[in-house]
């Protein structure tokens, strides 16, 4: 960490994990974050909590259809 | 795997069939009623445009698009208006504080995952609705079906920066909604932890 920045409170790198986890910060908000992360263990756990949610958010996949639902969708394909 | 070239009715047909299940469950997440209908819609443009797909192995991405277009155009025929949420209505929420707090499953070792996994497909969707257009759209097609945040800003017309603030209030939103879902539908109660 360069000398003249800040450390930033629980609320602001609690607020940039996302886009943390989304590589969408600067390098020197990256930073920032990292320096937070490598003394809070709250915000480590809300780090790893956003992992999870992520994780959890994508293997909403997709189901198979319900039959009938299926059997209409296909039935439109089928008089394109 | 339908070749590029072969771009007659049939070679669509086989492509779009499918792809039904990842449009349906799209649309499904994007609205209440009416995901068929958002299908069809988007199937019916998407025929029509057939010749500009470049390539089939992006037939998926390419479906999604005009599905998600067909959704943007509806909601703006549909003329509501979503205000903003005040960042400090969502700001202060943290689900992961919360379960530490009140510790709803106090035989779990694995609380934070567990509590999630008490979460069946219906019942994201039903948190998902509880959310306004405005901040469901951007976070179904990011983390649900992993659209670049720019993608997103061109597919929904807005700056970049509005859909990273929609995420971020729709994220703390999710959160909150997640929190009281379980709570009032009584979801741990049921022992539904799966």
């Amino acid at each position: 960490m360069t000398e003249h920045q800040a450390v930033i409170p629980c609320s602001e790198a609690v607020r940039q994990l996302w886009d943390y986890l989304d590589q969408a910060v600067s390098p020197e908000e990256q930073e920032q974050v990292e320096q937070h992360l490598s003394f809070c263990r709250t915000c480590c756990g809300e780090l790893e909590f956003a992992k999870e949610l992520r994780g959890f958010l994508a293997s909403q996949g997709a189901e198979e259809l319900p039959p009938h639902v299926k059997a209409r969708l296909e039935r439109f394909v089928d008089d394109l | 795997m339908v070749e590029v070239q072969d771009r007659t009715k049939e070679s669509f047909q086989q492509l779009a069939t499918a792809e039904l299940p990842a449009l349906y469950w799209l649309a499904r997440r994007l609205v209440r009623d009416g995901a068929e209908d958002l299908v069809q819609e988007a199937l019916l443009r998407a025929y029509r445009s057939y010749g500009t797909l470049r390539q089939d192995t992006a037939a998926g991405p390419w479906l999604k698009t005009i599905l998600v277009n067909v959704f943007r155009d509806q909601l703006r025929r549909q003329d509501r208006t979503v205000e903003e949420l005040p960042v400090d209505q969502v700001e202060d929420f943290s689900l992961y504080q919360t379960l530490v707090e009140q510790d709803p499953l106090p035989y779990s070792d694995t609380l934070h995952h567990d509590y999630l996994q008490a979460f069946g497909n219906e019942d994201v969707r039903e948190v998902l609705l509880r959310l306004p257009e405005l901040y469901r759209a951007p976070l179904v097609l990011r983390y649900m079906d992993g659209f670049a945040t720019k993608e997103i800003a061109r597919l929904l017309d807005v700056p970049l920066g509005t859909v990273l603030a929609r995420l971020h209030r729709g994220r703390r939103r999710f959160e909150q909604e997640l929190w009281a879902y379980a709570q009032e539908t009584g979801l741990l109660l049921k022992g539904a932890v799966r």
